[in-house]
Formats: C-alpha cells, sequence, structure tokens
C-alpha cells in the first residue's frame, strides 16, 4: 500500500527467499528479495547469470517447481497473496492479471499450431469469447503489436516466422487480456541487436498505451534503464541496489552497481577521451552452493573490511531515493 | 601499438565467395543456393586490428572460417602472410603458425578430456617447438600471459569459469605466436562483469605481442573501443568499411546507423522511440532485388530497389560505402 496515495501496488514482494532441494539439504538461491510495482509502471530487475532473478520471475508467475521451493516471503499480485496458491487459482490469474515473454521464442510457441489459433486461444480461454470472435480479435492482436499483413500471419506457424515476428506475437498472447502485470525474462537476448531495440520499444508502447506494469529481468543494465522507471541490481540471489534508472546510472552507489556501469564499452567514448582501459571486477560471479559469507560481493570488492566477510549490510537509504547494501556506502 | 608498415597486408581478401547449394537432391526440384559469403574484400595489416561487424546470417563467422582454411571458397582470393590459401596444397602446418582463432564459446571450444597443460603443450609439440622443457616453460609463461597460474596447467577446462575458459582459449590461439589471431564474438557468451577483463587482456596481449586481429562482433561498441579499422557487413557483403573514426563519427550505411542506434543509451528514454531499422534481417536464401538492405531502410529510392544493388565506392580517403543515397550525396555536393 503506498501510504501517499492509497493505491495498492501492482506487485509487492517481501522477503522472498527461494531454495533448490538437493542431498545435502537446501541452497538457498534467492534472499529476502523485496520490491513493488505500481501500476502501469516498468521496474527492471538486473543481474548477471545465476544471480535469482529469473527465479524470481517464475514465482512470481506461481511456476516454481520441484526442486525449487519459496521457502518464505509474500508475493503481493494486485492486492491478493499469491505464495501458496494452488495451482488452479494461478491458472485463472495466468493471462489474465499477469502473463509472461520468455528469452527464446521458438520453444514458448506451440510448432503444431497457427499463431493466430494461439493468440485467439487467449480470448476463448480467459473470457469466454467465441472461437470465430477470438479469431479476429486475435488479427487485430497481431496489428497492434505491428505484424504486417496480419490477416495472412495469423495462419502462419513459428517456423514459418522470424526471431523477431515469433517474439511480437508473443506480446501479442501475453497482451491479449490486457494483463495488469507483464513479466519479461530477457525478451531480446535471443536476437540481432537492431531487432532488439524495435522488439523493446513496442513492448514499452504498447503496455504503457494500455496501463501494463512491466517486470524486465536482464543481463543489459543499459536496455533497462532506457524502458524502466525503477531499477534493482541483484548480485547473488540479493538485492544490493535499487533505485529510480536515472539516478541509478549517473550516481551508482555500491561497487557492483559502480562496475557493472564501467565495465561496459560505451559508444563514443573512445572518440570522445581515447581508448581507456575498462573497469573490471575481479573474480569470478560466484556458484549458489559458495555463496561467500558476510557481503556476499566482499571478494571482488577493492572496498572490502573486515565486516564485509562477516556481517550482511543491511539496507541503507541512498541519497537519490532507493536503498543500498554496502557497510562503506555514505 | 605497432607502427611497422609493411608493404604487404598480412592478409589480404580478395573478392572471395563461399556459396552453399541448399535442396535439390533426391526429390529434384531446383536446389537454390545460399549466398553466405558474397564478394568480399578485405585486408588486416601486421599489427592492426580490424573489427567486422554484423548480425546473425551476415557471413562473418564463415569468413573467419574461410581465413583459417576450414570452408573451401567457391571463388575469390585468401593470401595470408604472402601465401596465397589453395585447397589441397595448403601448408596447413605453416598457416596454424600463421593465423589462430579465438572462439565464442569457451565451453564447447576445448576439449574436456584434456588437462589446459596438454591442451596448450599439444600444438608446440606438433610444430617441434622446443623440448619438454621448453614446451613447459612455453606453457607456464602462457598461463601467466592470460592471467592464470601455472599450475592450472593440471586442471581440467569444466574446473574453470566460463571468463577463465575464455583466458585458456586465447592462450592456446596464441601459444604458437601467430601473426594474426580471428576473434569470433570472443565475449558474448561471457557475463558483464567478465567481459571488460576479458576485452582488457585480448587488448593489452595484441598489443604487447604485434599481433593482428580480426575480431569479429555483432556489438559496435566493443568494436570501437578495440579495432583501428571497421568492416559492417550484410547479408554476405560488406556495405561499408574504414577508419574507426570514420566509421563512428560519420557512419554513411543507413545501416551501420542502425546498427549503433540499436545499442540502448542508458540515458535515453526507448518509449516512443521508432527504431532507425524496421523489421528483420532477410531470409539469405531469398535475399531482397538491389540493395539488400533496402525492404528495412528509412531512406531507400526507388533505385535502391532494383538490380544492379550498389557496389563499395570511396566517399572519402579510406572510407568506402555501398550506397545509392551516400553515394549520389557525394555527387550532389
Amino acid at each position: 500500500m503506498n501510504p501517499a496515495t492509497g493505491d495498492t501496488a501492482v506487485l509487492e514482494i517481501s522477503e522472498l527467499d527461494i531454495a533448490l532441494a538437493g542431498d545435502k539439504g537446501p541452497t538457498q538461491l534467492v534472499d529476502r528479495v523485496g520490491f513493488s510495482i505500481p501500476r502501469g509502471q516498468a521496474f527492471g530487475l538486473v543481474g548477471e547469470s545465476g544471480c535469482g532473478k529469473s527465479i524470481t520471475a517464475l514465482a512470481v508467475m506461481g511456476l516454481l517447481r520441484a526442486p525449487l521451493m519459496r521457502s518464505s516471503g509474500q508475493i503481493m499480485l494486485d492486492g491478493r497473496n499469491i505464495a501458496g496458491a494452488s495451482e488452479a487459482e494461478m491458472r485463472k490469474l495466468r493471462g489474465r492479471h499477469v502473463s509472461m515473454i520468455f528469452q527464446e521464442p521458438m520453444t514458448a510457441l506451440n510448432p503444431l499450431q497457427p499463431i493466430g489459433r494461439q493468440i485467439a486461444e487467449m480470448f476463448v480461454l480467459h473470457e469466454g469469447a467465441t472461437w470465430k470472435e477470438a479469431d479476429a480479435r486475435a488479427i487485430e492482436a497481431l496489428r497492434h503489436v505491428r505484424v504486417p499483413a496480419p490477416e495472412r500471419r495469423a495462419r502462419d506457424y513459428p517456423h514459418q516466422l522470424s526471431g523477431g515476428m515469433r517474439q511480437r506475437v508473443m506480446i501479442a498472447i501475453a497482451l491479449a487480456c490486457r494483463p495488469k502485470l507483464l513479466v519479461a525474462d530477457e525478451p531480446t537476448t535471443a536476437l540481432d541487436v537492431t531487432v532488439q531495440a524495435e522488439i523493446v520499444e513496442l513492448m514499452a508502447t504498447v503496455c504503457a498505451a494500455q496501463g501494463t506494469a512491466i517486470l524486465m529481468i536482464s543481463h543489459d543494465l543499459g536496455l533497462v534503464a532506457r524502458m524502466c522507471t525503477e531499477i534493482a541490481v541483484m548480485y547473488a540471489g540479493r538485492i544490493v541496489e535499487q533505485g529510480t534508472a536515472g539516478d541509478l546510472l549517473r550516481a551508482p552507489r555500491h561497487p557492483y552497481t559502480q562496475g557493472l556501469i564501467g565495465a561496459v564499452p560505451r559508444l563514443g567514448a573512445r572518440a570522445a577521451g581515447g581508448r581507456r582501459k575498462l573497469a573490471e571486477i575481479e573474480g569470478v560471479v560466484p556458484a549458489p552452493a559458495s555463496f561467500p559469507g558476510g557481503c556476499r560481493f566482499h571478494p571482488r570488492c577493492s572496498r572490502a573490511t573486515g565486516v564485509c566477510h562477516t556481517d550482511v549490510p543491511l539496507a541503507k537509504p541512498r541519497p537519490g531515493g532507493g536503498v543500498v547494501c554496502c557497510h562503506h556506502d555514505g | 601499438m605497432m607502427v611497422e608498415v609493411a608493404t604487404e597486408p598480412l592478409l589480404t581478401v580478395d573478392n572471395l565467395a563461399v556459396h552453399f547449394a541448399q535442396g535439390g537432391g533426391l526429390f529434384g526440384g531446383g536446389a537454390r543456393v545460399l549466398r553466405a559469403v558474397d564478394g568480399v574484400s578485405l585486408t588486416v595489416r601486421s599489427g592492426e586490428c580490424v573489427g567486422l561487424v554484423g548480425e546473425s546470417g551476415c557471413g562473418k563467422s564463415t569468413l573467419a572460417s574461410a581465413i583459417v582454411g576450414l570452408q573451401a571458397p567457391t571463388s575469390g582470393r585468401i593470401v595470408i602472410d604472402g601465401i596465397p590459401l589453395r585447397s589441397g596444397t595448403t601448408d596447413r602446418m605453416r598457416l596454424a603458425r600463421t593465423v589462430q582463432m579465438v572462439f565464442q564459446d569457451p565451453y564447447a571450444s576445448l576439449n574436456p578430456r584434456r588437462r589446459v597443460g596438454e591442451l596448450l603443450a599439444a600444438p608446440l609439440r606438433l610444430h617441434a617447438m622446443g623440448d619438454g622443457k621448453e614446451i613447459g616453460r612455453r606453457v607456464a609463461d602462457m598461463l601467466r600471459r592470460v592471467g592464470l597460474r601455472p599450475e592450472h596447467a593440471n586442471r581440467y577446462p569444466h574446473e574453470f569459469s566460463g571468463g577463465q575458459r575464455q583466458r585458456i582459449g586465447i592462450a592456446r590461439a596464441l601459444i604458437l605466436e601467430p601473426k594474426l589471431i580471428i576473434c569470433d564474438e570472443p565475449v558474448s557468451a561471457l557475463d558483464v562483469s567478465i567481459r571488460a577483463q576479458i576485452i582488457n587482456l585480448l587488448v593489452e596481449l595484441t598489443d604487447s605481442l604485434g599481433v593482428a586481429t580480426l575480431m569479429i562482433s555483432h556489438d559496435l561498441s566493443v568494436v570501437e573501443h578495440m579495432c583501428d579499422r571497421v568492416a559492417v557487413m550484410y547479408l554476405g557483403r560488406i556495405v561499408e568499411s574504414g577508419p574507426w573514426q570514420r566509421i563512428f563519427e560519420r557512419p554513411s550505411h543507413p545501416y551501420t546507423r542502425a546498427l549503433m542506434a540499436a545499442i540502448p543509451d542508458p540515458f535515453k528514454p526507448i518509449v516512443g522511440r521508432r527504431a532507425v531499422a524496421s523489421g528483420d534481417v532477410p531470409n539469405p536464401l531469398t535475399p531482397p532485388l538491389g540493395c539488400a538492405f533496402h525492404p528495412r531502410c528509412p531512406e531507400a529510392m526507388a533505385q535502391c530497389r532494383q538490380a544492379p544493388g550498389p557496389e563499395l565506392a570511396a566517399i572519402e580517403p579510406g572510407h568506402t560505402t555501398a550506397c545509392w543515397v551516400a553515394q549520389r550525396a557525394l555527387i550532389a555536393s
């Protein structure tokens, strides 16, 4: 609940723990993650492979399956707690209230059914439309995501489409019933760079127009910053810094966020200031079974001191809004 | 940085074509031809880093395979270090000592059953470069150069992280002291925080050893950071090439501009910003008539839609572009 407006957030996650069951006991993959997304806003969750961002998204969709399990925490979707909701309840929510697009559209689409039908199914299942009505609306949905000649395309099978087209179809399916929240897990990583820009712009524009909030999961801070209002940076299962996109990029406080920004060459930087050595983050991304104690970033951090080895840093407010979890901030 | 001026470039690719026949055969039907590389000319001088940029399916990796002798060209000529590459007659041992390759996926390109020391020593032994002691010294030295420790020689590839494996891949490419390395998307499979380590390592090693690099990438910001000259490929052809400053400050081909616009500038919001290129990369089996980029090009004119397509032409010294619009603008000025 936002005390200022009295409006509930579309998604509110608090103290979420996700663990992987194993022979030697559970391995904790996500540790007390919490954030909330106001209605219609785009929120970015950024981190490298293994940081827990994708399983956080799966938890939001109610798609965690053994050996993955939510060990504690709340997930409030549109005002109701879905942590612990039954599969039948989740089925009613998916598509209508929350939907998801994945990295690889080819594996997410049914290869044996024309794409028009796969979109139409949404209207039949979730809105009780007749197939005839639904087929017509599917063509409109394709037009909405700027698929050229949608009447003809609706009869195509997924293999007849390019990667960019398939991802448009996925967006059309995901947004068909105007959900309150769209979860997008690396939606453009498998696409060519010029197509990537187009798909991200399409997703952001269509969602903004119909008031759908976005939870964008990506390893690419630049991409996320471009489309999201607020960003949380995850490292080794925890959120280490969170703030508004512009402020987080201009004035990152956590050494990991600073490292991520400095590690990427920026177009035009060499022309402006000559070739500089890129800032390196030493070491490697830790595996979940061997997450270090204290601040999990300490083995790779140049600022680390004794306290970083022993104590988990608590979230402190950042000067520009949001929070940062670092013993040496300020 | 090397300032050696060689009379002859280290690598010359002249009007190279690699075509693949598709279909036909058993059930008849006309075989179609996929022109993966279609009339590409390129030079790399000694000590220079040349960037080859393009999206998937543009033929950049096929071109790399042809240069290292893994793919027989349909026509055209490749000359490396003064020796023309001909299938069958090429001295492969000599080719291996001259040009080596760093692959994208460090998980797939290292033999999982060999210890790292064996992976690095094998080429030295094969090329009879020193006795056992000398080989051991060279392996240890190379491991140190790529930021690993000599004792890592006793481990297997699976014991390393992705970034460390790519260091091993680089060590393997450099162990024979080649004059040219071809890096095919060397950082694309790595985590963001690891990429900078590998880019810095490549820049430092190629500079200090004076090795020339052909850097293949879809990422223009990496290419701008590393390369002296840049060639942009689209559907089997080079559409623009020139010194890095020219390409990045005054890109003349609309496709180059689209590639640059596609790189997310974190400080600019994306809502309502239409991309510069629209649509997808066409199927290389049925390339569009005329300029292959015209269906996606915001500036396309009638001439762009009909054969023949534009050829590369100089618009300033050393900077060539294959675009009717750019060439016409030059004539008009």
